[in-house]
């Protein structure tokens, strides 16, 4: 993957509007290419730390590939290429000394389908830590499953069964097993894309509980196509349309009285 | 506005802006028959605005009605529950209008066999005139989305302010002169009072029309009429 060097700050990048709270993430001019494909188009955007930001838009708009880039996950596509400057508390996450491994750890992700390991409870869960040496003890690695659980909110549910196999949880449970699973190796930002879009609305509305209870502690960007959900769970949203950010600002805002018109007739339905 | 991917979005909007001009329309008739009946001492036609009322009643549950279910099935967003909730607003404005007509009709009523001299009727008919049209200026800005005619509306409530100010100082120099003249004096002084409150009404529907449009509520003092010392003090906090 070609790394561009960070590029200079025009001046649109520098018309961010300030954060009420201090940015986890802080993106400046981020391009991104797919072969030929421009996918993301200078975008410059700033998450507030402990707390929700949505990002929505039609499918192929650039969030999810936007979100990607925050873990490095686009590393893995051959094809793709990033541009610009993505900063986590100020450090900048393309910066080549940067142990990807160690990013990942920091910047969790929670994928549209549950994805378990096909293995117990206890392992998925344990799995993260064990790998970054986060525990000394047996003991100590069993308390931080559970602490990871707990705030999952899924410990109560599965408690008794801890070696059964995580791929035998409903798909509710699943996904706050993979939340757990995220949340056990401390990270700082977890990146949800389309966490509910397979569940039922219980299961919805507990992660939606969840995410509300996890912002506390965590930065927290949820793609989602589904705009009541966007509105019910960040306090930040973010519209991208053909690789553009169109309109950030407070949830609130967005959702009565966006600026743009395309996030207008997006959001009430009237869009293509 | 481009339309909604679900047409049947739009049906329902539609049909809402049609059920707010028709409550529009039976109020206008309403006011405009208050006038003509005091004038023509009708009691008859007084007696019917009393029943147009009820059908303004049934209209505005049905438009909360619809307006709830349109809410519970589309979840609007933006523009769309700006102007759903608005609906629902200027529905519950038209229905106090009818409601303050209504009383009209029954003081007329309540007037038979000692009518005010119809020289005493010009200042009522004048603050009539003018709470009329600015209803139906703002019933028809609210049709168009018309924020300038809206606004329009909102500054020219002083108007009908003044009129009833000057009204109130003339129907109290009768009846300190003439105390006979008490009774007929208190059915016009409330009667312009009810007027006064419908143009009040139709400042509230210019300022809804500017939220739907803007998406940002008015914060300026509405504009009041007199400069000297104001009857609407003493008279809107009573």
């Amino acid at each position: 993957m070609n790394i561009m060097p960070q590029v200079a700050l025009d001046a649109a990048a520098t018309q961010i509007s300030m954060p009420t709270k201090p940015s986890a993430v802080t993106a400046r001019g981020v391009n991104v290419y797919y072969s030929d494909k421009h996918a993301i188009k200078d975008l410059s955007v700033d998450i507030p730390a402990r707390s929700v930001t949505a990002f929505i838009g039609p499918s192929g708009c650039g969030k999810s590939t936007f979100l990607r880039c925050i873990n490095r996950m686009n590393d893995t596509i051959p094809i793709c290429r990033v541009t610009g400057e993505i900063k986590l508390d100020q450090r900048d996450i393309y910066d080549k000394s940067l142990d990807v491994v160690q990013l990942r750890a920091q910047v969790g992700m929670v994928f549209q389908k549950p994805n378990p390991f096909p293995k117990s409870i206890f392992d998925n869960v344990s799995y993260g830590p064990k790998i970054h040496g986060l525990t000394s003890s047996k003991a100590e690695l069993a308390d931080l499953v559970e602490q990871s659980l707990r705030r999952a909110s899924l410990w109560e549910e599965v408690k008794d069964r801890l070696e059964a196999s995580g791929t035998g949880l409903s798909g509710g449970q699943q996904q706050r097993l993979c939340i757990a699973r995220a949340i056990a190796v401390s990270p700082e930002v977890i990146l949800m894309d389309e966490p509910c879009s397979a569940l039922d609305p219980i299961a919805t509305a507990k992660i939606e509980e969840l995410i509300d209870e996890l912002r506390q502690n965590y930065t927290i960007i949820i793609v989602t196509h589904s705009m009541q959900q966007a509105a019910r769970v960040s306090q930040k949203t973010a519209f991208f349309h053909l690789g553009t950010l169109v309109e950030e600002g407070d949830t609130k805002t967005i959702f009565t009285s966006p600026r743009d018109k395309r996030t207008q007739d997006y959001i009430t339905g009237r869009f293509g | 506005m481009n339309q909604h991917i679900v047409s049947a979005f739009d049906t329902e909007i539609r049909d809402l802006q049609k059920k707010i001009a028709e409550m529009g329309g039976i109020a206008e008739k309403m006011l405009s028959d208050a006038l003509e009946a005091i004038e023509k001492r009708d009691l008859r036609l007084a007696q019917q605005i009393i029943t147009m009322d009820t059908r303004l009643d049934g209209l505005q549950r049905d438009i909360d009605e619809r307006a709830i279910l349109t809410i519970a099935r589309r979840q609007p967003m933006a523009v769309d529950l700006r102007d759903i909730f608005v609906v629902s607003q200027i529905a519950g404005d038209i229905e106090r209008v009818g409601d303050l007509v209504k009383n009209i009709g029954k003081r007329i009523i309540a007037m038979e066999g000692q009518f005010p001299p119809k020289s005493l009727l010009s200042g009522l008919r004048s603050m009539s005139l003018l709470a009329l049209a600015q209803f139906k200026a703002v019933l028809d800005a609210y049709t168009q989305k018309d924020i300038d005619a809206a606004m329009a509306v909102w500054s020219n409530d002083g108007g009908i302010d003044r009129l009833y100010n000057s009204l109130f100082r003339e129907l109290l120099t009768y009846m300190m002169e003439d105390p006979r003249s008490i009774s007929y004096c208190t059915h016009l002084l409330f009667s312009a009072k009810n007027i006064e409150r419908i143009g009040d009404h139709a400042t509230n529907i210019a300022e809804r029309i500017y939220y739907v449009v803007t998406g940002e509520t008015l914060t300026a003092a509405r504009p009041k009429g007199d400069d000297g010392p104001s009857m609407l003090t003493t008279g809107t906090d009573l």
